[in-house]
């Protein structure tokens, strides 16, 4: 494939990705969340525009683009119109090393179903776009003009970057053990249930919790504590700005187990033997199997993304000292003692 | 000096609640059994709540088969808080009943449920009904006069029997 045709693919596949994966996601998401928030509540949620009211995402949507764009006289216009973009363009970033499949073979072109498949660096890309997207908090907050928007901001800033080292370091067993930073390797090493986190439990578990602080949701959710913050710092936004906000909130929850997917519950691998498949007559390269893969991936991400709402109807929010030294004191050297003992095991074995 | 760095909740933490995991799947546990609970949300237009006897909704007027109760005494007008009762008597021909209410209206807009017209009335002749649904499209709409306000007795008869069992009053002699 020459040059001009690999970046009309790499478009075509990121357009794809963006109106069949990412804007279906977020509204799944959003659909989730206040559904499954109901149920644990014991309560019904939103079950009236359209089907079993499927259709609020688009109602919420439209009712959000038609609202008076606010801005404080207070704010800085620069920054304030910015912050959004930047939050908004970091957070859909992540979403171009994901491998949603292996590949499909079409006319002998092999098309690889990610964005930007293959590269060397992925994690290291997936850790610093994230980092990047603590930008977009601290400006919103410092912008607005608004003591609270400013403590919540500082409040992101502070836990985003106390919890991005555990995040960071909680990753390096695993790449010990694949030996690459790229995520199709890391899910090709996890084929017939070799899941990562069958052997990097604690690495699983401090990257868990990490990309729970990571993506501000509860229970390390200081940065919009209600009581205390009113919106943290989204709260001098309005109409679509703040819808970006909330997308971005939203695509987390997508973005978030999308990775934990990759890393540690296999990928797109399907959890039976590759046999079997070929027994049946489905091979790899073929459509069906990519389809298949697809599915394997939607269901692993779409279970995580319910954990991530249970545990956020489940669990108070931690207080900021407690936050505070659960990742520095308790996560940080845990992720330590992982990389250490990973390093041994992985020494004496390979 | 000693005391103002201990946290006595935190020191008596067991090991196993120290490190939160099973304590927090207890708590997941917990919220997931929710999940397969009944739900008490009330699917409102579709169901509806049918007040008991004791709730005081929208004041009427208690119609009866020879006409309405009211003797237009404006005891309601006077104790009602809000302001929001105005009559105007007049005379009848009939010997039993020498007044009745030419004009009575309650202003919704200004009506505090309190049911101190209920409580004042010598006739039993206000009542609070279970009507809750109270809608109105402009302010003209929400003074409501004797046409809207008269109901017939029999639509309230768990509020007078209520009232009669929880009375705030001697009973009239039978």
């Amino acid at each position: 494939m020459d040059f001009l045709t690999l970046c009309l693919v790499s478009l075509l596949k990121g357009a794809l990705v963006l109106f069949l994966v990412m804007l279906p996601g977020a509204i799944i998401s959003v659909y989730s969340e206040r559904r499954v928030a109901a149920f644990i509540q014991q309560r019904l949620g939103p079950n009236r525009v359209g089907p079993f009211g499927l259709m609020q995402a688009f109602a919420d949507v439209a009712k959000l683009i038609f609202k008076e764009d606010v801005v404080p006289a207070e704010a800085n216009k620069f920054f304030h119109s910015l912050a959004p973009l930047i939050a908004c363009t970091t957070t859909l970033a992540l979403f171009a090393v994901i491998p949603f499949a292996d590949y499909v073979m079409i006319n002998g072109t092999r098309i690889d179903i990610a964005v930007a498949p293959n590269i060397n660096l992925a994690v290291l890309y997936i850790l610093a776009v994230s980092s990047v997207a603590v930008y977009g908090i601290t400006f919103a907050g410092w912008s607005s003009g608004n003591k609270y928007s400013l403590l919540g901001a500082l409040r992101a800033s502070a836990q985003m970057i106390s919890y991005e080292l555990t995040l960071g370091s909680s990753l390096i067993g695993i790449i010990m053990m694949t030996g690459s930073m790229n995520l199709g390797d890391i899910v090709y090493a996890q084929a017939n249930l070799k899941w990562n986190i069958f052997y990097q439990p604690l690495g699983f578990l401090i990257f868990l919790v990490a990309s729970f602080a990571e993506t501000n949701r509860a229970p390390f959710d200081l940065v919009e504590a209600e009581p205390e913050l009113v919106g943290g710092y989204h709260t001098e936004y309005a109409g679509m700005k703040f819808g970006l906000f909330m997308l971005v909130e939203f695509v987390h929850t997508i973005i978030a187990p999308c990775i934990i997917v990759t890393l540690f519950l296999g990928g797109w691998q399907i959890p039976v033997p590759t046999f079997i498949l070929n027994a049946i007559g489905i091979y790899d390269g073929s459509i069906p199997m990519v389809l298949l893969q697809l599915a394997s991936f939607l269901v692993k991400v779409l279970a995580m993304m319910f954990f991530f709402i249970w545990v956020r109807w489940s669990l108070p929010r931690f207080r900021y000292d407690q936050l505070m030294n659960l990742g520095w004191k308790v996560m940080l050297p845990l992720s330590l003692v992982n990389i250490i003992i990973t390093a041994i095991v992985v020494y004496f074995t390979k | 000096m000693a005391n103002i760095n201990t946290n006595t909740r935190a020191q008596k933490m067991t090991f196993w609640e120290k490190i939160y995991l099973p304590e927090i799947a207890k708590g997941l546990s917990l919220t997931f059994k929710q999940i397969f609970e009944p739900k008490i949300t009330r699917s409102y237009p579709e169901e509806r709540f049918e007040p008991t006897g004791s709730y005081r909704g929208r004041p009427v007027l208690v119609l009866e088969e020879e006409g309405e109760r009211c003797v237009a005494c404006g005891l309601c007008s006077r104790v009602c808080p809000a302001l929001a009762i105005e009559v105007q008597a007049g005379e009848t021909l009939t010997r039993d009943k020498e007044r009745y209410p030419e004009k009575f209206e309650i202003n919704m807009l200004r009506c505090i449920f309190c049911g101190f017209c209920e409580e004042v009335c010598p006739e039993e002749a206000i009542v609070m009904s279970k009507d809750y649904e109270m809608v109105y499209q402009n302010r003209e709409d929400a003074i409501l006069g004797k046409d809207k306000l008269l109901v017939p007795v029999a639509q309230l008869q768990d509020r007078l029997e209520y009232l009669r069992t929880h009375q705030y009053y001697e009973p009239k002699a039978a």
